[in-house]
């Protein structure tokens, strides 16, 4: 063989290139990266197959929602900016309320997290979703 | 005067740890970067106060789309039927337990819509959800 062990080259990759590389790759992924986190409101829904636990009607707040975006709390009509205050009182009379919300089909989404929102700001950590009435 | 002008002192700037330092800048851009976005549908949020950071990273969020005439798409999956939401969120739930399914619905959206893909989620286990909405009091 021609290639004799002792022909010794100093082989070596040359570097000096190499910080010129990863400032391109740098680059690029400072510019694929979006840091923006998304944002919302969270929600933890119930289980499926959940069985129905019944609850004394005086820890029951109901709001229902109508076509028309008006809320409806406990049988009088509120103004949805007053749902936190008026929520969080009757937290405050009764901690263990949950809220029973419940929207009607035609009713726009928008006025459902404004709703939700008014939750989160009273801190009800209890709510309920009731299934919409099938027509 | 004890200092003269002439005393000059080699001002530079060490660049040979440059290299290390952009390596690490690059590792950690890297590690942040989530490559797969979707165009998902075009939606106008909802606005709300008490919006809040999604706690897991971008890894375990699905996103669900629901316009105002009422198309459905997850990820990049146009959903057809609302029911089919079942199977597809019973399958991300189940390939990452941490899901958490970001809800971009529009503000014209029907709660009758909204509430059946609530169900279908229940049903397919996904139950951590998210009402994606921009931040901005009414």
């Amino acid at each position: 063989m021609l290639l004799g062990k002792k022909k010794e080259k100093d082989v070596e990759i040359p570097s000096a290139s190499l910080a010129d590389i990863v400032f391109l790759l740098l680059i690029f992924f400072l510019v694929t990266t979006s840091i923006d986190t998304e944002k919302g409101l969270d929600l933890v829904l119930p289980p499926p197959n959940d069985q129905e636990v019944k609850i004394p009607k005086k820890n029951i707040a109901n709001l229902f929602i109508n076509a028309s975006g008006e809320a409806m709390l406990d049988n009088e009509i509120v103004e949805v900016s007053q749902i936190s205050r008026i929520i969080k009182d009757k937290l405050f009379e009764n901690p263990l309320l949950i809220v029973s919300l419940k929207t009607h089909k035609d009713s726009d989404y928008d006025v459902y997290i404004h709703v939700l929102d008014q939750l989160k700001k009273a801190d009800s950590k209890r709510i309920s979703l009731a299934e919409p009435d099938e027509e | 005067m004890e200092f003269k002008k002439n005393v000059k002192i080699k001002l530079a700037i060490p660049t040979a740890s440059m290299p290390d330092i952009i390596f690490m800048l690059l590792i950690f851009f890297m590690v942040a970067t989530v490559m797969r976005t979707y165009s998902g549908l075009k939606v106008k949020l909802p606005d709300a106060d008490k919006i809040q950071k999604l706690d897991v990273s971008k890894r375990h969020i699905t996103t669900i789309w629901v316009d105002k005439d009422q198309n459905i798409v997850m990820d990049d999956i146009t959903v057809k039927d609302v029911k089919d939401l079942r199977n597809l969120a019973y399958l991300k739930r189940a390939d990452d337990p941490q899901l958490v399914v970001t809800l971009k619905a529009d503000r014209l959206a029907k709660m009758g819509l909204i509430n059946k893909v609530h169900q279908e989620l229940r049903k397919g286990s996904a139950l951590n959800i998210n009402y994606a909405a921009t931040l901005g009091g009414f």
